[in-house]
C-alpha cells in the first residue's frame, strides 16, 4: 500500500463532479470550459502519477472501508494505468480542440448546456472501466460511457444522427443486456462477481460452463469492441457524428471493449479454451475491415473501416495466449487510441477546409493547405506501419509473437496481418491522392482552418511521435504489463491479500460470517 | 453450508416467455417496438438475476431471520442498478423515437445509406468514385479494342494447325462459356473486351 492510493478512484470520480458542477453552470460557457480543462488535466496528471510509481503489485483500493468481495474494490495495475493516461490526453486534446469548434461556429455544432457535462460523464464511464475490480462495476461503467455517448452521437437532433445514432443505440442496449444476462449466470455458478474471487472460483465449476461463461463474455464484449462478425454497426454510426466525438469514440469506445476482453481472457479464462475462435475472428474482421475501407469514397467512413479492421491486429495478440503476444496487443492498443483519435481529428480539419468528405469532391488541399498535409501524413503513415513509427513497431511486435507460436493459424494470421497492412497503405495512399493531390472537380467552399483546432491536433501528432521515440521503455512498461497479467496471483493477492477477505475496515465483521 | 439453488419453474418459464418475445420485438422494424421488446429482455435478465441468488427466503438482516433462512440480499441490488439504467435507457430511445416519428413522420429504424450506394453501383459494376485523373479525351484501350473487333466482328480467324478456320463467332462464344479457357490460337488476337453490345450478335447469327 503506497500513500498515492488516493490517486486510484480519482480518474473516475473527478469528472463526474465535474459533470454536476458543469451542469449547473450551463449559463456561462466559460465557466463550463474551466471546469473541464481543469478536471481532465488533473486526472491526467493523476494518471501519469500513477504511471510512474505503479509497480509489480496493483494498487488497490476499497470503496468506502468495504472489504473486497463485500464492497466494491477498484484496482489499478500496469494496463489500467496505462490506459488512462493515454485515455485522459486523448479526452484532454478532443475537448480543446471541440471548443476552439464550438467557439469558431458560433456554438452551432456543440448545444452548449449538455456538451461539457455529457463529455465528462463519458470520460468518468471510461475511467471507471479501466479501473473496475468487479464485474457488475464494469457493467455500470459501461452503461455510463454508452449512455454518454448515447447523447453525444445524436447530438444537435439532425435527420441523420437520429438515423445512425438509433442503430448504434439498440446495438449497445443489446450488448448491455448479453452482458448483464453473462453476469447473472457467472453470479449462479460461482457466487461472486468481484474479479479476483471469480479467479480463484472459475477453475472449480464445470469446465463446459465456463466455456459458456467465457463465450458469453465475449459476445457482449465483441459487439464493443466491433470484433467480426459483430462489427456493422460501427462504420454506419461513427462517421455522421461531429468530428471530435467521431474521434473520441473511434479512439478509446472500442478501446474499452478491447480491454475488457484482455482483463477476462487474463484474469479469468487463461485456459486459452477460446483462442482459436478468436484467431479466426481476428483474421476476418482485419481483412473484412480493411476490404471495407477500400470500397469506401468518404473519409471519414474510410477510417471507421480502418478501425474495425485495426481491432483484428488486437485481437490477433490477445488470441495468442503468451507474454510477446499480450505485450504487442497492449502496445498496439496505446498506439491505435492515439493514430485514430489523431486522423479522425484531422479529417475534422479536412471537412472544414474543404467542405466535404468525400474523396469526390476533395483535392488540391496539399497545396491549400500543406501544413493540414503534413498533420495527415504522419499519424497515415503511423497508422499503416510504415517504419519506424509505432504503428510498424506495434504491428512488428504481433508478427514476431506470431511467428514465435508457429502453428499454421498464427502463420495465417501472420500473412494476414501483413496483408492488411499493405491494404491499409493502399486505401491511405488512396484517400491522400484524392484529397491533398488530384485537381478538384469544383472549387472547395471551406472556410480557414482556427489555431485552436490545428493545436490539439498537432498536439496528439506530437504525442503519437512520442510514442516512437520512447517505443523502447513502453515496450518494457507494457512487456511487465504483460507479465503482471498473465501472473493472476498478482492480481488476486493484491485485491485478497488472505485469500478471502480484502484490507477494508469491514474485514472483522467478514471474518465472523467464515466465508459464507 | 450448502445453498439451495434450485430455481423456482414459473420463474424460470416467465423468463424464457419475457426474452423469446423481447428478441422478437427487438427484430422488427419500428423503433417503438424495439423499446418494448428490451424491456422485456430487461425484465427477463432482472428475473435472471433474481434466479441466480437461489432460492427464496426471508429478509437478510441478522436478528430478523436465521442465517439459513436468509434469501441473497446481492442479486436484489444488482437488479435495482439495472431497473435504473434501463428506466434511463428507456426514456432516452422514446426521445430518440419522438424525435424520429418529428423529422420523418414514421420511427423505423433505416438502412445504411452508404452501404446501399455501393451495393447498387457493385450491382451496375460502376466505380465507386469518379477519378478524374484519367478522365481524358483520347481512346481508351477499351474503345481501342471495340474498334478492333469490328473488322473481325463477323467471324473469328482461329489459327491452328490447320491453317485458318472460320468459326462463327456465336460457337467460340459458347465454347468459352463451356470452359473459361481461351481458345488457342486466340492469343495473337489479344483478349476481346466482355459484353459486346447486343446488337451484334444479331448480325452474327443472320
Amino acid at each position: 500500500m503506497s500513500e498515492l492510493d488516493f490517486l486510484v478512484p480519482l480518474p473516475a470520480i473527478l469528472p463526474l463532479f465535474g459533470a454536476g458542477l458543469a451542469l449547473a453552470m450551463w449559463r456561462s460557457q466559460r465557466a463550463q470550459f474551466l471546469i473541464s480543462v481543469v478536471v481532465l488535466a488533473i486526472v491526467l496528471a493523476a494518471s501519469v502519477a500513477m504511471l510512474v510509481t505503479v509497480g509489480d503489485v496493483p494498487m488497490v483500493v476499497d470503496i468506502g472501508g468495504w472489504a473486497a468481495p463485500v464492497g466494491i474494490n477498484v484496482v489499478a495495475d500496469r494496463l489500467a494505468v496505462l490506459m488512462l493516461t493515454v485515455s485522459s490526453a486523448v479526452f484532454l486534446c478532443v475537448l480543446l480542440y471541440s471548443m476552439a469548434q464550438g467557439l469558431a461556429d458560433g456554438g452551432e455544432d456543440t448545444p452548449v448546456a449538455i456538451y461539457h457535462p455529457t463529455y465528462l460523464v463519458l470520460a468518468a464511464g471510461v475511467s471507471m472501466a479501466f479501473l473496475a475490480g468487479d464485474l457488475f462495476n464494469l457493467f455500470v461503467a459501461f452503461e455510463v460511457l454508452l449512455a454518454a455517448s448515447y447523447v453525444l452521437i445524436t447530438l444537435g437532433g439532425t435527420g441523420e444522427r437520429i438515423r445512425s445514432g438509433t442503430i448504434y443505440i439498440a446495438v449497445a442496449l443489446v450488448s448491455s443486456l448479453i452482458f448483464l444476462t453473462a453476469i447473472a449466470l457467472i453470479y449462479a455458478a460461482t457466487g461472486t462477481v468481484n474479479l479476483a474471487q471469480l479467479a480463484l472460483r472459475l477453475p472449480e465449476i464445470d469446465p463446459g460452463m465456463a466455456h459458456v461463461l467465457q463465450l458469453m463474455l465475449l459476445l457482449a464484449f465483441g459487439i464493443k469492441a466491433a470484433v467480426f462478425p459483430l462489427h456493422a454497426w460501427l462504420p454506419d454510426s461513427y462517421p455522421t457524428a461531429p468530428a471530435p466525438v467521431t474521434a473520441v469514440f473511434a479512439g478509446l469506445l472500442t478501446k474499452v471493449g478491447v480491454y475488457a476482453i484482455i482483463r477476462t481472457q487474463t484474469l479469468l479464462f487463461p485456459g486459452g479454451a477460446a483462442d482459436t475462435l478468436l484467431l479466426w475472428l481476428a483474421l476476418a474482421t482485419m481483412l473484412v475491415g480493411i476490404l471495407g475501407a477500400v470500397a469506401q469514397d468518404d473519409i471519414k467512413r474510410l477510417l471507421s473501416f480502418t478501425l474495425v479492421s485495426h481491432i483484428g491486429y488486437m485481437i490477433f495478440g490477445i488470441a495468442l495466449s503468451t507474454a510477446a503476444g499480450l505485450t504487442g496487443a497492449i502496445f498496439y492498443v496505446a498506439h491505435h487510441i492515439t493514430v485514430q483519435t489523431t486522423l479522425f481529428l484531422v479529417v475534422g480539419l479536412i471537412e472544414r477546409r474543404g467542405g466535404t468528405t468525400s474523396l469526390d469532391r476533395l483535392g488540391g488541399l496539399a497545396k491549400l493547405a500543406p501544413g493540414l498535409a503534413i498533420l495527415f501524413f504522419i499519424p497515415a503513415m503511423n497508422l499503416s506501419g510504415i517504419p519506424p513509427m509505432s504503428g510498424f513497431l506495434g504491428k512488428v511486435g504481433l508478427l514476431r509473437a506470431g511467428v514465435a507460436d508457429g502453428s499454421s493459424l498464427a502463420w495465417a494470421l501472420v500473412v494476414g496481418g501483413v496483408v492488411t497492412s499493405l491494404l491499409t497503405l493502399y486505401a491511405i495512399v488512396k484517400a491522400w491522392n484524392k484529397a491533398f493531390w488530384q485537381i478538384p472537380p469544383a472549387p472547395l467552399e471551406g472556410s480557414s482552418l482556427p489555431r485552436g483546432m490545428v493545436g490539439p491536433t498537432a498536439a496528439l501528432v506530437v504525442f503519437s511521435l512520442a510514442l516512437t521515440v520512447f517505443a523502447g521503455p513502453l515496450y518494457t512498461y507494457t512487456e511487465r504489463a504483460a507479465d503482471t497479467l498473465r501472473d493472476r496471483s498478482i492480481y488476486v493477492y493484491a485485491v485478497l491479500p488472505d485469500g478471502e477477505r480484502g484490507e477494508g475496515e469491514s474485514a472483522d465483521v467478514a471474518a465472523e460470517e467464515g466465508g459464507a | 453450508m450448502t445453498i439451495d439453488m434450485s430455481p423456482s419453474l414459473a420463474l424460470v418459464v416467465t423468463i424464457g416467455v419475457l426474452v423469446a418475445a423481447g428478441v422478437y420485438l427487438v427484430l422488427e422494424r419500428s423503433l417503438t417496438r424495439i423499446i418494448i421488446g428490451i424491456v422485456l429482455i430487461g425484465n427477463g435478465v432482472n428475473l435472471l438475476l433474481l434466479v441466480s441468488g437461489g432460492a427464496a427466503g426471508g429478509a437478510p438482516i441478522i436478528g430478523m431471520t436465521p442465517e439459513d433462512e436468509m434469501s441473497d440480499p446481492l442479486p436484489e441490488a444488482l437488479i435495482l442498478t439495472a431497473i435504473v439504467i434501463t428506466l434511463g435507457m428507456t426514456a432516452f430511445l422514446l426521445a430518440l423515437a419522438y424525435r424520429s416519428w418529428q423529422l420523418h413522420g414514421h420511427d423505423e429504424v433505416q438502412d445504411d445509406v452508404e452501404d446501399r450506394r455501393i451495393a447498387y453501383l457493385a450491382a451496375r459494376d460502376e466505380m465507386a468514385f469518379a477519378d478524374s485523373d484519367t478522365d481524358t479525351d483520347a481512346p481508351d484501350i477499351e474503345d481501342e479494342a471495340h474498334e478492333v473487333r469490328d473488322e473481325t466482328d463477323s467471324l473469328l480467324l482461329l489459327v491452328g494447325e490447320e491453317g485458318l478456320v472460320d468459326v462463327p463467332v456465336r460457337a467460340v462464344r459458347d465454347e468459352r462459356g463451356a470452359d473459361a479457357e481461351p481458345p488457342a490460337g486466340s492469343a495473337g488476337e489479344g483478349e476481346p473486351p466482355e459484353g459486346p453490345p447486343s446488337g451484334t450478335d444479331g448480325e452474327v447469327s443472320r
